[in-house]
């Protein structure tokens, strides 16, 4: 093993930081516009929901765990918060319960897949896929069509500015701050400990099972906020919103240089791969590529980044 | 009692019986369900989910996490393929399997490769060459459906050939005897399950595991092109997801079939269980005339259900 991919072990979250610098690159010499307030601003809105649901899919997937239940998750957490917001009377008031309401949605959803996969012990992956199936479920049963637009002071907070700032930057900044703070306590060392061994850490006395469903809660309550950053920015309930999030985040988790078995990894990673996810999209988009190449080309950008990612980090052993 | 409860655990048991109170449930909600002919299009329907999931098997007996997310997009790839090459005539159809099956071969080959030569994991690898024949095929039809069944394989699939039953039915019976020769019968099988339960022992003891592995991708992927000349069979004609809705049951009806995530143990028996248990809960929940909603909120908790009797994971206190 060479020296350089030595010292990259477990910090291929470095290369990622790299091609989202190339990708900016690219994109501003396509895009000579880019660094204006307003495509910046544009582009956020657009990024945020996947950075959102990937920190979330960061610390189920920390755990040796996957949810596959997050795009499900959002529109179940959209369709109930616009339900909540309309039935209690479209003021302020009703879209500060709206918002609450969604954020619990998010978390039960969670707690009942933690519960499953950690309690129950099914396995992550059909178990989050059946849930899924459950959660759209519901949400069509919430509301059976797309419609009931959200009252004026939702999505003009939402598109609007903060002391100067965009709201969704605000957004953005408060993730990161809630990344770092989760960074700082022990619960991350336990998340990545369960996730490394989890004989290991059972037998040095972690609450191992709790500790899942902590995640599992954690990537409901980060797929509500995406969800709600949606519902400002498409401004109405969608039972079907959401659907594409849950395998990009996975995408995203991975690129950001978290392994997939679990153990390690970090969130601001997951951040960076979400962003380049995003970056990738943009790039195509303004290199004038004919229309029906775009998909095939971003495409083969994404799978050639997640193994490029792989490799760096050092391939996954026996 | 208990040894109930381990026959009750045995997944070919649990399959049969499923089979078997989902038919009388289905006769009992609309009478002339368990007739002749509905069964044989049930088995017709169960064949199509069967073939991949054969697919599916190989690759999740193989062990290290094996999983194919590429086999939707393969299955479109096949239906447009041999769609495109037969265009209707009957004289066409065997080089339209040929190719079809040709192309899904190789693109499983290249998900082996980059499971075993790159080390990627598989859900990453197959999820990102998923965007990528996605991407291909949007290029190749122009978003456009093209291509049409011969008359002659529409009538093999939907029409009896013997004894009443469609040719599709023999083919899926060949599939299974081959299936059962090639893991019970041949080395080949035993490596494959050799590896899959300690691939680092099977390395040890000489076996050329990354080559099984690349292969085992390979006739995943073959097997997925196959169902989708069975799908445009059954169909007529292809659009360019037509093959989505096949991925997870097709990982559902590898588990329902007693095939373990984990890798290394597991029969095609089982699966084939499975794939017609699954086929038969779904039409049994059209036959209810619930709303859309209700089958689905059914559907993931019959699957949690089944779970519960034989999805766990071993339990850390021993």
């Amino acid at each position: 093993m060479t020296g350089m991919s030595m010292r990259l072990r477990g910090r291929s979250w470095l290369v990622t930081l790299l091609a989202l610098i190339v990708l900016v690159a690219v994109n501003a010499v396509l895009q000579p516009n880019l660094f204006t307030g307003t495509v910046l601003k544009s582009n956020l809105t657009v990024f945020l929901p996947l950075v959102l649901v990937a920190i979330g899919q960061t610390y189920v997937v920390l755990a040796g765990d996957i949810d596959l239940s997050v795009g499900a998750v959002i529109a179940l957490v959209n369709v109930v918060t616009v339900t909540v917001i309309a039935a209690i009377g479209n003021g302020v008031g009703a879209v500060l319960l709206g918002l609450l309401a969604g954020m619990l949605t998010g978390m039960a959803c969670g707690l009942f897949n933690g519960f499953l996969v950690a309690v129950m012990r099914f396995q992550p992956i059909v178990t989050t896929f059946a849930t899924g199936i459950i959660f759209s479920g519901l949400a069509l049963r919430v509301l059976p069509t797309a419609g009931l637009p959200v009252p004026a002071p939702y999505w003009r907070t939402y598109a609007g500015s903060l002391l100067g700032l965009p709201v969704t930057l605000w957004i953005f900044l408060t993730a990161l701050l809630l990344v770092a703070l989760l960074s700082w306590r022990p619960f991350l060392t336990h998340l990545a400990a369960v996730g490394g061994s989890r004989t290991g850490a059972f037998q040095t006395g972690l609450p191992v099972a709790r500790i899942r469903i902590q995640g599992y809660v954690l990537a409901g309550l980060f797929s509500a906020f995406a969800s709600l950053c949606l519902t400002g920015e498409t401004a109405s309930g969608d039972p079907l919103m959401g659907r594409m999030l849950a395998l990009s985040s996975i995408s995203a988790v991975v690129l950001g240089g978290t392994a997939l078995a679990g153990g390690s990894g970090s969130a601001f990673g997951s951040v960076l791969g979400a962003l380049v996810l995003g970056m990738i999209g943009n790039v195509i988009f303004f290199a004038g590529l004919p229309f029906e190449y775009q998909t095939l080309v971003q495409g083969l950008i994404t799978l050639a980044a997640l193994a490029g990612g792989v490799l760096v980090a050092g391939r996954q052993r026996w | 009692m208990a040894r109930i409860k381990t026959l009750l655990a045995e997944p070919l048991v649990l399959a049969s019986i499923a089979i078997l109170v989902l038919l009388a449930a289905g006769e009992f909600l609309s009478p002339g369900f368990a007739r002749g002919d509905q069964v044989t299009r049930l088995l017709t329907v169960s064949a199509i989910l069967g073939i991949v999931a054969a697919g599916q098997s190989l690759v999740v007996i193989g062990g290290r996490e094996g999983i194919d997310l590429s086999v939707g997009v393969l299955i479109s790839l096949g239906a447009f393929t041999a769609g495109n090459v037969m265009n209707g005539v009957n004289g066409a159809i065997l080089p339209a399997v040929l190719t079809a099956g040709g192309v899904t071969f190789a693109i499983g080959i290249v998900n082996g490769l980059g499971v075993t030569l790159l080390r990627i994991p598989p859900l990453v690898m197959t999820l990102g060459m998923m965007g990528v024949v996605q991407g291909g095929l949007v290029v190749l039809s122009r978003g456009a459906p093209s291509g049409n069944a011969a008359p002659m394989l529409m009538g093999f699939v939907n029409q009896p050939l013997l004894l009443g039953l469609p040719g599709i039915l023999f083919v899926w019976a060949l599939i299974a005897l081959a299936m059962w020769f090639l893991l019970r019968r041949t080395s080949f099988g035993y490596a494959v399950y050799a590896m899959g339960s300690n691939e680092r022992a099977a390395a040890l003891t000489g076996m050329p595991t990354g080559l099984l592995r690349t292969l085992l991708y390979g006739l995943s992927g073959l097997f997925a092109g196959l169902t989708g000349v069975c799908v445009i069979g059954y169909t007529g004609n292809s659009f360019i997801s037509v093959g989505d809705q096949y991925v997870l049951p097709s990982i559902i009806a590898v588990v329902i079939g007693g095939v373990s995530l984990a890798g290394g143990a597991g029969n095609y028996f089982g699966v084939m269980l499975g794939a017609i248990a699954l086929t038969l809960l779904q039409s049994v929940l059209t036959t209810l005339q619930l709303e859309f909603w209700g089958r689905q909120i059914i559907f993931g908790a019959v699957l949690l259900g089944l779970m519960l009797l034989y999805g766990r994971q071993t339990q850390l206190r021993v």
